[in-house]
């Protein structure tokens, strides 16, 4: 099952730890088509990180199934199934005695790979997380915390797996860091195409990087399960819409740029945007110069259109 | 203590008048006992602490092993350890002799038993090292319990370990002493008779006094160099 | 093989050694005492010396190779090595006996002081200069009381070191119960052993009153280090 994507479906998944009143699941179904990037997210205590390591078996299932692309997961030894998946936690878990090249290589040689092969692949990794060649020799201690981050990637990725499960991975990296890793994570997604289960407690990045969002709420109840854009426009209850903010109009409006989204025939006055800024940003100059139009202007420097706040508006109807 | 002791070495025979004096150090006196005295227990020294460290280090990788399995056991064997380390070596020796007589095998459990207590701590210390992350990592990789003792646990707990191994080797050679109260072994023989004399003889402490502490600190060196080599992951920035 | 190892043992050795505990209880009573005051008189020394400099070094963050140095040395430096040496410096006795001892629990004490001081959470000690205390009182009302844990643990093991080596004094003439360990002609291996095994119990008896002692006297600080230990949850 290599290569491709993969589905996963849960199926009426509980789960409960003995000692605690409220189950961390409860009765959860979902199904995440191939090649998603679907984030869960959700206040502490609401499951997310349990639903995560059932997936691979880190924690074991009460009630319900898990299905990979139609089998179920106890249908293979947790080893076998793990081995398929790739794997990101916040604190990454290099092995702080390999190096590099050594950490990347862990599942390739674990699947009998040739040494060649798997230094070929390395190589290949590094590069593609955006690392230099020459640190396959280097101890993890020797890299900083976003290196490492990189590096724990490049190893989830290193057997071509169809699922990517990554717990918090970015939660213990500065801002600057962060906001690059996410970019790249969302490149690496759209390139390799592979099925993405993203664990957060930040809305924030949930709605930047997921294609789908799930918002898991307290005693593991499954609040919504849909598109950034439909959570913010339409938030099933309460719960979400203090979850997601009050701003959830403005942040529904930073989902798109002026190029992705029908605009006001050309008609001249107002100062000139790129295709490339946000509705919200583009929202932001009306307000702060008072203009009453912004000319959108596309590659060539030529205008495509135009913006006004009542346009805005009435973008966020459809 | 009359048993196992040969007779009076009449040491200051045809002597020097350094040796007749009893001045601080006499080299020549040094020379001339290397061969009966000096070398053969130094000898007897290294043979007594090697065996001593090298059955210890297997009973405690096999205790540490067990311990690492069945978690509740740990406590137990740690307490057990501590109370052993806490037993005067002279007391152990003595109350060792009416089971295995005077013998080298009573010098050796008894040297056993030590260097497995301070072993052991180590041992488990090291084997619980591996930080909970890397674990998780692994075993969310397909690494199967066995493969992650072996191929993380193990290498991982190689520090620890190797800092066992030294205070073991540095407090089995210091302990190996005490052995000359029972028979006439190791470096504490020769003072242990220079301390029967009225007037002890100065050189002849002095001589196995001092390399029975050259031994220890040449062999504490040496295991320093040898896990400099044996991890080097820990050589640039954080310690393990 | 087990055969072999025991075809000495004297199992009656022990009954005899029990009996000869039972038939002298005020004389093993008294070397008892001579060794707890030898021990005593080391320890007091070692902790007078040793302790102030480790806490001072400790509170400075300086001279870790000392105080690493001296642990190292003072481990491989054998007990009855020391007393050998103290015994050709300062003649047969009570003074070299406890000089030597003294040398021996100066290890623990200062590398203990010295890493409990060192390891105070520096946080807490800016803290404390922040809201302006004075350097004496940032040693006696923060570093002391958070170090007392790592602190007292060395002095145990200093005191479990010199009670256990007093004995081996007995060849020097320390006296104490080691004078019928290293005496088999007059006691006969009977006393020898029976000696032994009142050795045995004093150790063990000053490891557990010291142990005990630390338990009642400091449980907040125990216990916080228990927690700060216990901090990776293991998963399974």
């Amino acid at each position: 099952m290599t290569g491709t994507a993969a589905e996963i479906v849960f199926d009426n998944v509980s789960k409960r730890y003995p000692g605690r009143s409220s189950p961390a699941l409860d009765g959860l179904s979902l199904t995440i088509p191939a090649g998603t990037f679907c984030v869960l997210v959700g206040p502490s205590g609401g499951g997310k990180t349990t639903a995560l390591k059932l997936i691979n078996r880190l924690i074991s299932l009460d009630e319900g199934d898990i299905r990979i692309d139609g089998t179920s997961i106890l249908d293979l030894s947790p080893v076998a199934l793990r081995r398929g998946i790739g794997y990101v936690i916040q604190q990454i878990g290099l092995f702080p005695h390999h190096t590099v090249g050594e950490n990347i290589g862990t599942v390739p040689k674990l699947l009998g790979w040739p040494a060649a092969r798997i230094r070929e692949r390395t190589e290949e990794l590094l590069t593609i997380v955006g690392l230099d060649r020459a640190d396959a020799t280097r101890y993890p201690q020797e890299l900083s915390g976003g290196q490492r981050q990189r590096v724990g990637l490049a190893r989830a990725l290193a057997a071509d797996p169809p699922l990517l499960l990554m717990d918090e991975p970015f939660g213990a990296l500065d801002p600057i860091t962060r906001a690059r890793q996410q970019d790249e994570i969302r490149r690496l997604h759209r390139e390799v195409g592979k099925t993405i289960v993203f664990v957060t407690h930040d809305i924030d990045e949930a709605i930047q990087l997921g294609d789908r969002i799930a918002i898991l709420g307290e005693g593991g109840r499954l609040a919504q399960y849909d598109t950034p854009d439909a959570i913010l426009a339409d938030p099933a209850d309460p719960f979400v819409a203090a979850f997601i903010g009050e701003d959830r109009a403005l942040r529904r409006l930073a989902l798109r740029r002026l190029g992705d989204v029908p605009l006001l025939p050309f008609a001249g006055g107002g100062p000139s945007v790129g295709s490339a800024l946000t509705v919200r940003n583009a929202v932001s100059l009306l307000l702060e110069g008072g203009f009453d139009r912004l000319t959108v202007t596309g590659d060539a420097g030529t205008p495509i259109g135009t913006i006004t706040l009542a346009h805005a508006t009435s973008l966020l109807q459809s | 203590m009359s048993h196992a002791s040969p007779p009076v070495i009449p040491h200051f025979g045809t002597a020097s008048d350094c040796v007749l004096a009893n001045r601080p150090f006499c080299s020549d006196w040094v020379r001339a006992h290397w061969q009966d005295t000096l070398g053969p227990a130094l000898v007897q020294h290294v043979e007594l602490t090697a065996i001593a460290v090298a059955i210890g280090f297997i009973l405690a990788g096999g205790l540490a092993l067990f311990a690492h399995r069945i978690r509740r056991a740990e406590q137990p064997i740690g307490v057990v350890a501590t109370l052993v380390y806490t037993i005067p070596s002279l007391a152990l020796f003595q109350i060792l002799v009416p089971f295995t007589g005077i013998t080298t095998t009573t010098v050796e459990i008894a040297l056993v038993g030590y260097s497995l207590v301070v072993l052991y701590p180590n041992m488990a210390a090291g084997l619980n090292h591996a930080p909970a992350d890397v674990v998780e990592a692994a075993r969310g990789m397909g690494l199967t319990e066995r493969q992650i003792l072996l191929r993380i646990e193990l290498p991982l707990a190689v520090p620890a370990v190797l800092s066992g191994l030294r205070l073991a080797v540095v407090s089995t050679i210091s302990i190996a002493t005490i052995a000359a109260f029972l028979m006439p072994r190791g470096l504490g023989y020769p003072i242990f008779v220079a301390l029967r004399d009225p007037a002890p003889f100065k050189t002849e402490i002095y001589a196995a006094g001092g390399l029975a502490v050259a031994l220890a600190l040449v062999c504490d060196t040496a295991l320093v160099v040898a896990s400099r080599a044996l991890v080097p992951w820990t050589r640039k920035g954080l310690a393990a | 093989m087990i055969a072999v190892l025991f075809d000495q043992f004297q199992p009656g050795t022990f009954i005899d050694a029990l009996r000869f505990i039972g038939d002298n209880p005020g004389f093993l009573g008294q070397k008892a005492l001579e060794q707890i005051e030898l021990a005593g008189a080391a320890l007091l020394i070692a902790l007078v010396v040793a302790g102030p400099l480790g806490v001072i070094l400790g509170h400075f963050h300086r001279g870790a190779g000392l105080a690493i140095g001296t642990s190292i040395v003072g481990r491989a430096l054998p007990s009855l090595v020391l007393i050998a040496v103290f015994l050709t410096v300062l003649g047969i006795g009570f003074v070299n006996n406890m000089v030597a001892l003294a040398v021996l629990a100066t290890g623990p004490v200062l590398t203990n002081a010295y890493s409990a001081v060192d390891g105070v959470d520096r946080g807490v000690v800016e803290a404390a200069r922040g809201m302006g205390l004075s350097r004496w009182q940032i040693i006696t009302r923060v570093e002391l009381p958070l170090a007392a844990p790592l602190l007292f643990a060395g002095i145990r093991i200093a005191a479990v070191t010199v009670v256990a080596t007093a004995p081996i004094a007995a060849v020097a003439g320390g006296g104490g119960l080691g004078d019928v360990i290293v005496n088999q002609a007059s006691y006969r291996l009977s006393g020898v052993v029976g000696a032994s095994l009142c050795v045995m119990a004093l150790s063990a008896g000053v490891w557990i009153a010291l142990s005990s002692l630390e338990k009642v006297s400091a449980p907040g600080g125990v216990g916080s280090v228990r927690v700060r230990r216990n901090h990776h949850k293991e998963l399974k």
